[in-house]
């Protein structure tokens, strides 16, 4: 009897509910994970949406589709749901589909709080919103309006679409902290013997690391926006300077979460990525034990360096200088792990197929987001870039090639693990090719736009930033075309095309290919044992 | 391969287009400096922009060279490396990540280290002050040597921004009362707010200070050439964020002088009209125009506001309620109390500081008048003068 007929007999066994009760009430990884990707997916088409209509409105001088009021809550929700809705939705799902088969387990530790940090999700998402959408109905003050920042006492002023954002970003946290929960615990207790932390894939390290931060930041912003919440309903003065509070003192608060939420949302792709160029170059890892204590140290850098999103508050000449200094340091591992990608790849036997594609792409744009950071860390000389279009280009060429880019190499590589066929290789490549352009088109234009003084969250500007606006609301539309191909390759290779192997690249290494593809609904019956 | 070749040199070729045909007046580096600080900073970015550039080239070429020659198509063999192994690798694997140091805390972080010193440095040798105060959405400015206070506020119309009329050269970017400063001396700037978080940012100054309400920050510039510099508020401040630009007129010492004398026996003038008795008429004239000025922002020209967030004053209970009582005391939360005072928690701020006697009285006057109020009454400038 072969394994694969034992894993079917074995299915059988199982009562698995139909329709939506399967999905609602499944404890199984891979299902909660094709949730989470496809939530991410929905989030990155509703935000997408929002940003669209804002770079349609910044097409042309002058106010033309929405009102300022309507322009800063499009803005606030596109930060929001990009970051809580669509980026880190997108690495648990990944971490999801991926961490038990990379160590060797059946399933996540903890399935049921799986399914809990799943499910809590949507409705998150929904309360999020609907004092937006309430607001296009003519009911209420809109959603939040603030910017994602949400600085007090802006927020505090605000209408109860702030409300509604304080309890999903309650919700949004505990979803968070839940999934962290259960990756480390996995991670810790579930790899498979002979597995020892060093020799552990560096998806499942840089997803452990996450995890921590995660668990490390989140109860933080949780206290933020309970103060906040206390301040605007039930007379606290925390940001209110009249009753003894401090309004940047939010600043910190937020930053806190905020700094190390940008390697929460780097690290998995930091992840992914090194899996990706080691298939496509045929040639394994270069620098694993300095790729592993580059992440350590970017996750513990990253907790104390947050106030040089401050620099134009007013600090202390000392404090200026501390966070400058330490947030240069960062620069260390990042370049450690920019030069063992490279090197892995440089002299490998290279094929460029789509992921590799995603790969390369993603460390050519992210360096250059991760270059353009070094300047915005001189104190003195981020007076001329902060909340200037410099500062939105910097953190889109960091987080775009991160979040979308290296998640999208991440599902073109694993794609044909899960859904047992190969995708279409032509299509793919006009995928990374309307990205490649459109990502380009349309923040390289707002580096420009920052140097020549446009500040950012404005709906209307003036006219010498009318040409630079123009080209970077082409490609935003580009951009947005790009994921409606996307969409279209995903679906046709779930629903038919070449058969892929167990061994799906040539080059891939690492226990989920030595599953049959499709993967099986329980992967690892008995565990595979590393040498 | 090579219609995938050709497909991605027919993009770049667009992209290059599409960015190169957008060039007519685009500036690639900072506006030209005014201050010390900005040419300071213009200096670090150039600096660091070629720094930056090369690694990036280099690299790129590096990454480039490697995807088209070590390319399983062409039959390359891969290595099997997966670390540095002879004392000259290491040594060769170190290298880039020393120079990393060496650009980060020496070459940046030297000058960087002076450069905060001196951006902090507002009070040694300072010969004048300005107080900033930012205000949802209009910038306050106060000279307390020369006892002046002013207004500065968006005078781009309305049809402008509605694309109904052309839009003029300075679109957005102009105000009806400048800050008008002397060039060559040094100058103090005191920033704060009245409701949210402003900062305050003129990039030709390269400085840029955040507004924030109970506290004070600082800042400082030194003007070196007379002319005319604009910016913008930089912190998102709620709905007309994007409408309260900062224009500077710096000007030499002795047409400053004129002009604090000019400012200074305005404010006479206006102390006058405040003991004078005023008609009904040339209050609703004068209130029509505060309040078109100040208040339409929210509430509307027809008083309807945008309620929830800004109510109306149309059939507004506050409106037609009494603003003083029997024994002429302002009443609480009435009408004049709200005006002058603001309400906390609320976009309505306190106008006691940023408005005169006459605009005070003038503005209340039209609005318990106008938009089908009819309370009758009308507010003497005294009686504001006496009340707050």
């Amino acid at each position: 009897m072969s394994t694969t007929t034992a894993a079917d007999t074995h299915a059988e066994h199982h009562d698995h509910p139909a329709g939506f009760s399967r999905w609602l009430l499944t404890t199984n990884h891979k299902d909660i994970g094709n949730m989470y990707l496809i939530f991410a997916f929905v989030m990155l088409m509703v935000g997408g949406a929002m940003i669209l209509t804002v770079r349609a409105e910044l097409f042309t001088p002058g106010l033309q589709i929405v009102k300022p009021e309507l322009f800063n809550q499009l803005i606030t929700l596109h930060g929001l749901i990009m970051v809580f809705g669509a980026a880190m939705p997108a690495a648990t799902g990944l971490a999801n589909w991926m961490l038990p088969m990379v160590i060797g387990a059946p399933d996540m530790a903890l399935p049921r709080l799986n399914n809990w940090s799943f499910w809590i999700l949507p409705p998150a998402a929904v309360m999020l919103v609907t004092p937006f959408v309430l607001g296009l109905a003519g009911i209420g003050t809109g959603g939040a309006d603030t910017g994602w920042t949400m600085y007090a006492p802006l927020s505090v002023q605000t209408g109860w679409g702030m409300d509604f954002t304080i309890f999903a970003v309650h919700m949004l946290g505990m979803s968070s902290i839940l999934a962290s929960i259960n990756v480390i615990v996995t991670i810790l207790n579930m790899r498979a013997p002979g597995m020892t932390m060093f020799k552990m894939p560096l998806f499942a390290w840089a997803f452990l690391l996450t995890a921590f931060l995660l668990i490390f930041i989140m109860p933080v912003l949780a206290g933020g926006v309970t103060m906040l919440l206390m301040d605007r309903h039930f007379e606290t003065n925390f940001f209110n300077a009249a009753g003894g509070g401090d309004p940047v003192l939010w600043q910190h608060i937020f930053w806190f979460m905020g700094h190390p939420e940008v390697y929460v949302l780097l690290l998995p792709i930091a992840g992914v990525i090194p899996h990706v160029i080691s298939a496509f170059a045929r040639k394994p890892s270069f620098g694993y034990t300095a790729q592993v204590w580059s992440m350590i140290a970017i996750a513990a850098l990253s907790i104390v360096v947050w106030a040089h999103h401050m620099f134009t508050s007013g600090m202390s000449t000392g404090a200026q200088l501390y966070f400058m200094y330490s947030t240069m340091l960062i620069s260390l591992p990042l370049a450690v792990l920019f030069y063992c990608w490279i090197a892995t790849f440089w002299r490998g036997s290279i094929s460029l197929e789509t992921p590799m594609l995603f790969a390369l792409g993603f460390i050519v744009f992210f360096g250059w987001g991760g270059l353009t950071g070094l300047v915005l860390a001189d104190a003195a000389a981020d007076a001329q870039y902060h909340n200037a279009y410099f500062l939105v280009a910097h953190f889109h060429y960091a987080l775009y090639p991160t979040t979308v880019m290296g998640a999208m190499a991440g599902v073109y590589y694993w794609l044909p693990k899960w859904t047992g066929h190969m995708y279409d290789e032509r299509l793919g490549k006009l995928h990374f090719i309307l990205v490649a352009i459109g990502m380009n088109l349309t923040f390289l234009p707002q580096f420009l736009l920052g140097l020549a003084g446009m500040p950012r969250r404005i709906p209307d500007y003036a006219l010498q930033f009318a040409d630079l606006n123009m080209a970077s609301s082409i490609g935003a539309f580009i951009l947005g075309i790009s994921h409606l191909l996307f969409i279209y390759v995903v679906i046709k290779c779930v629903r038919g095309g070449q058969k892929a192997e167990a061994r799906a690249w040539e080059g891939a290494d690492g226990l989920e290919w030595t599953v049959p593809s499709p993967a099986p609904y329980h992967t690892f019956e008995t565990q595979p044992v590393v040498k | 391969m090579s219609r995938f070749r050709r497909a991605f040199a027919a993009g770049s070729l667009a992209l290059l287009g599409l960015v190169g045909s957008a060039q007519a007046e685009i500036r690639w580096t900072f506006p030209d400096p005014a201050t010390p600080l900005a040419a300071d900073t213009l200096h670090v970015h150039n600096l660091f922009m070629t720094i930056a550039g090369t690694i990036f080239i280099l690299v790129f070429a590096l990454i480039m060279y490697s995807v088209m020659v070590h390319r399983k198509s062409k039959g390359y063999k891969a290595a099997t490396f997966t670390a540095p192994r002879t004392a000259k690798q290491v040594a060769l694997t170190l290298l880039p990540f020393a120079g990393l140091l060496y650009i980060d805390y020496v070459v940046f972080g030297i000058p960087a280290y002076h450069a905060v010193l001196s951006y902090e440095d507002s009070k040694t040798n300072a010969e004048m002050v300005v107080k900033v105060t930012g205000s949802q959405w209009k910038w306050l400015y106060e000279y307390p040597a020369e006892d002046i206070k002013f207004v500065s506020l968006l005078t781009t119309p309305k049809e402008q921004i509605h694309n109904q009329a052309p839009k003029g050269e300075h679109y957005l970017l102009e105000v009806d009362n400048p800050l008008v400063l002397p060039v060559g001396k040094k100058i103090r700037f005191i920033t704060t707010s009245t409701d949210v978080i402003h900062s305050w940012w003129v990039p030709a100054f390269g400085v840029k200070r955040d507004a924030i309400p109970g506290f004070l920050r600082e800042f400082w510039a030194t003007i070196e050439k007379p002319g005319i510099y604009r910016g913008q508020c930089a912190e998102l401040c709620g709905k007309d964020h994007g409408f309260m630009p900062v224009v500077v007129q710096a000007v030499s010492q002795p047409e400053f002088d004129k002009w604090v004398a000019d400012k200074k026996a305005a404010v006479v003038a206006a102390a006058a009209s405040a003991d004078k008795e005023w008609t009904k008429d040339e209050l609703m004239a004068k209130g029509k125009d505060v309040y078109e000025k100040v208040c339409a922002a929210c509430h509307q020209t027809n008083g309807q506001g945008l309620p929830p967030a800004f109510p109306a004053l149309a059939g507004s209970a506050i409106v037609k309620g009494p603003f003083v009582d029997n024994d002429g005391r302002l009443v609480k939360d009435g009408h004049l109390d709200r005006v002058l005072n603001g309400k906390t928690g609320t976009a309505m701020q306190a106008f006691r500081e940023s408005l005169s006697d006459a605009e005070l009285a003038a503005v209340v006057t039209y609005e318990r008048n106008s938009f089908g109020n009819t309370v009758g009454d009308f507010v003497q400038p005294s009686t504001v003068k006496k009340l707050r």
